[in-house]
């Protein structure tokens, strides 16, 4: 079908296609709307049983020029029968508010060959010659591929309820998806005005009526529908992205400060605290800068609960002289960095997991400290209830590490149900013990309680100084190497505690593949679809990277290779220059290398965009068969 | 001596011990400043003033960065927290916003307050917590040997600025009274300690962010900056009012007192800019501005009550 066949009216009932998966978006000009629209998509969809995983399409900048490419701006929703955990391939059908944004998402190799393209066709005939010549040859571009193209008149629509075409496409596109795949509608209208809660009635009837509209278009126009059918629910679910389990979870835990400066994609953390957190007895201060908000956070934690303080790379690094304190004063502190693509200002709004050596490290001078990693939303609300109790037990700084495809990804897991337990106690004030110190140190275990100001009797100074047990600054190498020890020996106390990871797959093989963070989904993805092929693949996925995870070496000694699966850079043997030798490798292959002493290769991608299961499955595919490296 | 506040709010620290502080009860490690280190005056006064005000030692917190004075925790038998350079005041404010029932002192040199710490500083000022922020400003790096500071007098030769300081030295009285909802200004100095004594004890009564900039000579580095007013009282001019600082036993010295009501914004900026003079004194003072902490004032929750909450916000994301 060409670009300029108009669609004719279906006589004949739609033909419906019933598959297990399908994935959409919806993009626009930035200021369009489109993630409005796939956001209340994606969240009615989830409701209605489907197992979904959304992605935010984000430009560059603020407010980019019309119709450009690189504005492009949307949503992308996997919506499976089955529970969806991750991005996946391909996109299916998009919809498109112009010919360029729709262009920008087919050059980055974001469609399926066979996408349907629904793409708003006022631009064809727009009074503007050159208007009319970019959508001429974007057409020919895309007719080169296998895609259905069908255009949509969204403003000629529009304008009969809106004054303005940039408002309301959205809600109409809704509409037609809504045709499309068969969603409920008085869910999307409850929807709608949840989205639209801090809007006006007449906001949210005039969104029904655009909703209604493109309703009815699709289907008097189109002769097909999609029917994912969602599935049965055994349990209670809720559905939220990372960002916002975070800062729920930091609430689970009975956190009561978090000091933040805005940093893209971390910031959402705090929106979301900055909504909810008074309502527990919790406040947000968003300090004059990076450094003072960790400060502020060690502080609150030092005199009382432990506090969190939310960040990305750039404020990590800010960060560091701080930690290094927080470290040598065993002051528990919560830290959680949505990572970007970087160095520097990098990639701000796109994903990343560049930022592992620079947390584990964190500090200079020998700063041992604890860093997680949530491999899915759900595990983004679990894991600051224990990053609270770690860092309250090991008095220690727990360092969190999500990114950007957890940030911003939306889908839905099983309700928490809250205990006492997960909550801080509250400040314990009795006057210490005879004989207890500031650093009491276990000998064993390097574990101490902690004193804080209040306590009658406990009175000392906490200084960043080398210290011994009283805290009095001590200068001597033999407390030095002591305290040091004491600091250290924690980790491993911690390590103690913590079991082997399991396997997905089977226990030895060909190929390993080792990941964290929000990989998890796409790896897995990949095995299974390279043992359903019959290639001898497992994977395994840390969540502590420091400390380690116990017996990775045992796990690795029985697979043939170990391959790191990861976001973040490493160089390529055969490029110019590049050798063995000299490779630089990912940065979860680095530690692995280095504490288990296993050849672990390394595989990683930084387009900017989470990993393609695909992707993966072509890379273990080429470890196995054709043995080469990278 | 006496101090005059009449218009001060006194603070009601209800005394929950029959126990009465004696003055070495506040005593910590011996300070091991140089003799005659200005930081000594500073200590002794501080000293005087927890013991006339009973403060409590286990609900007082002294909070200091880097740098000499910032020794000054260890100096003292209460809770102490030396950080590092240039942050004391995010420590302070975290502590104090967690923790207002908490009596907290910021130390700090002025490398520490007014170099590495100037965002801090000048928030923390707009912030206005309750908080007793003393700024030992002796014009110069101290602990690492003769480096120039911003408040280092121009032309004086350092070691990263042996021809002298290039630039004319910061005033850090005309920058604090230029910071929005700043609400306590003072100077003193480390040679009139009976000044020096009332003006903590007027800083430590105002609710709010007292800021007190407190001149020093370093014995060591910079002895003789401020010799021309030490030897010679006429060039120190005296801002007294009831609601400030008095001072009567300095009246034999100080011939050279103005009425200055704290106030007074614009008159305190006018003699901020007087470098004719040594100004000691409260600059301005204005009780009535919005405190941070008062602002953040959040109602505690019981692990029920959060819980029942918790219970509502999973609602709110069920599917």
């Amino acid at each position: 079908m060409t670009a300029t066949s108009t669609p004719t009216l279906a006589p004949l009932p739609p033909r419906v296609t019933r598959l297990a998966e399908h994935t959409i978006e919806i993009v626009s000009d930035s200021g369009e709307g489109a993630q409005k629209c796939g956001q209340i998509f994606g969240a009615v969809s989830a409701k209605m049983g489907n197992g979904v995983w959304t992605v935010e399409i984000i430009p560059a900048e603020i407010q980019p020029p019309p119709r450009l490419p690189e504005g492009a701006s949307g949503y992308r929703i996997r919506l499976g029968e089955e529970r969806v955990t991750n991005w996946g391939d391909a996109t299916n059908l998009i919809v498109a508010f112009n010919e360029q944004v729709l262009l920008a998402r087919h050059r980055l190799g974001a469609l399926a060959p066979d996408a349907v393209l629904l793409v708003e066709d006022k631009w064809a005939t727009d009074e503007d010659a050159d208007i009319v010549t970019a959508w001429t040859q974007a057409m020919a571009e895309l007719s080169t591929r296998n895609y259905r193209i069908i255009p949509v008149p969204m403003e000629v629509q529009c304008l009969t309820i809106v004054d303005s075409p940039r408002k309301g496409k959205n809600m109409f596109a809704l509409g037609v998806l809504a045709w499309i795949y068969d969603r409920d509608m008085e869910r999307i209208k409850e929807q709608i005005a949840f989205a639209f809660r801090k809007k006006s009635e007449e906001v949210y009837l005039q969104c029904v009526e655009l909703l209604l509209l493109g309703h009815a278009w699709a289907g008097e126009h189109l002769d097909f529908r999609i029917d994912v059918p969602p599935a049965a629910m055994t349990e209670e679910l809720v559905v939220m992205n990372g960002n916002e389990a975070l800062g729920l979870g930091a609430v689970a835990s009975g956190m009561e400060m978090c000091a933040m400066y805005p940093i893209t994609p971390a910031t959402s953390v705090s929106h979301y605290l900055s909504e909810v957190f008074e309502r527990f007895g919790g406040m947000v201060h968003q300090s004059e800068d990076e450094i003072a908000a960790v400060g502020v956070a060690i502080g609150a934690s030092y005199a009382g609960k432990v506090a969190l303080t939310v960040t990305s790379g750039p404020g990590l690094a800010l960060k560091t002289e701080f930690l290094g304190l927080a470290i040598m004063t065993e002051i528990p502190l919560v830290v959680i960095d949505v990572q970007r693509g970087g160095p520097s200002t990098g990639l701000p709004t796109k994903v990343e997991q560049s930022d592992l050596l620079a947390a584990l490290f964190a500090s200079p001078g020998d700063a041992p400290h604890v860093v997680i990693a949530p491999a899915t939303i759900e595990e983004c609300f679990h894991v600051m209830i224990t990053a609270r109790r770690l860092a309250e037990a090991f008095r220690t700084v727990v360092m969190v590490l999500s990114d950007a495809n957890l940030a911003t990804g939306v889908t839905p897991f099983p309700r928490p149900k809250p205990e006492a337990r997960w909550q801080a106690e509250p400040i314990d004030l009795a006057p210490v013990v005879e004989g207890q110190r500031p650093y009491g140190w276990d000998p064993d275990t390097g574990l101490s309680r902690r004193v804080i100001p209040g306590q009658p009797g406990g009175m000392h100074t906490v200084t960043g100084l080398s210290h011994d047990e009283g805290s009095k600054v001590a200068y001597s190498g033999g407390i030095h190497s002591r305290s040091s020890a004491m600091r250290s020996r924690k980790l491993a106390v911690l390590q103690s505690l913590l079991q082997p990871p399991p396997l997905y797959g089977d226990a030895e093989g060909d190929l390993l593949i080792v990941g964290w963070g929000s990989t998890k989904g796409a790896i897995e993805e990949a095995v299974d679809r390279a043992r359903a092929e019959g290639l001898k693949v497992s994977s395994v996925h840390l969540r502590f990277l420091s400390p380690l995870e116990p017996g990775l070496k045992a796990i690795f000694a029985r697979f043939t290779k170990v391959l790191a699966v990861e976001i973040n850079y490493s160089d390529t043997v055969g490029d110019p220059y590049i050798t063995e030798e000299n490779r630089r490798r990912g940065q979860l292959a680095w530690v692995l290398r280095a504490t288990t002493l296993v050849d672990v290769d390394s595989w990683t991608r930084v387009p900017g965009e989470p990993l393609r299961p695909g992707s993966i499955h072509e890379a273990i595919r080429e470890r196995i068969l054709v043995g080469g490296a990278a | 001596m006496t101090l005059s506040c009449g218009a001060l709010q006194v603070l009601g620290h209800e005394h929950e011990h029959e126990h009465e502080y004696a003055m070495t009860e506040y005593e910590g490690a011996k300070a091991r400043w140089c003799p005659g280190c200005g930081d000594h005056s500073v200590l002794t006064a501080v000293q005087k003033l927890l013991t006339a005000e009973q403060l409590i030692p286990e609900q007082t917190v002294f909070v200091s960065g880097i740098g000499c004075s910032s020794r000054f925790p260890h100096y003292l038998k209460t809770y102490g927290f030396h950080g590092i350079h240039g942050r004391a005041l995010p420590v302070s404010t975290g502590i104090k916003l967690h923790r207002p029932e908490l009596t907290v002192f910021t130390v700090m040199g002025d490398g520490d307050c007014t170099s590495i710490g100037a965002a801090h500083w000048i928030h923390a000022l707009r912030y206005n917590l309750d908080l007793t922020v003393m700024m030992l400003d002796n014009g110069i790096y101290g602990l690492t040997k003769k480096q120039t500071s911003p408040t280092t007098p121009q032309g004086f030769a350092t070691n990263t600025q042996p021809k002298g300081s290039f630039l004319p030295a910061l005033n850090p009285i005309a920058v604090s009274l230029g910071v929005t909802n700043a609400s306590f200004v003072a100077q003193t100095a480390e040679w009139a300690p009976a000044h020096l004594y009332a003006t903590l004890r007027a800083a430590y009564r105002h609710k709010g962010l007292s800021f007190v900039r407190i001149l020093q000579r370093c014995p060591v580095f910079t002895p003789g900056i401020f010799q021309a007013a030490v030897q010679d009282p006429a060039r120190t001019v005296l801002l007294v009012h009831d609601d400030g600082v008095v001072v009567p036993e300095l009246d034999r010295i100080y011939k050279t007192q103005l009425h200055h009501d704290p106030r007074d914004i614009d008159a305190a900026r006018r003699h901020a800019d007087n470098l004719e003079h040594v100004h000691l004194g409260v600059f301005f003072r204005d009780q009535s501005r919005p405190r941070y902490e008062e602002l953040r004032a959040v109602t505690p929750k019981t692990t029920a009550e959060r819980l029942q909450l918790l219970e509502e916000e999973l609602g709110r994301y069920a599917v």
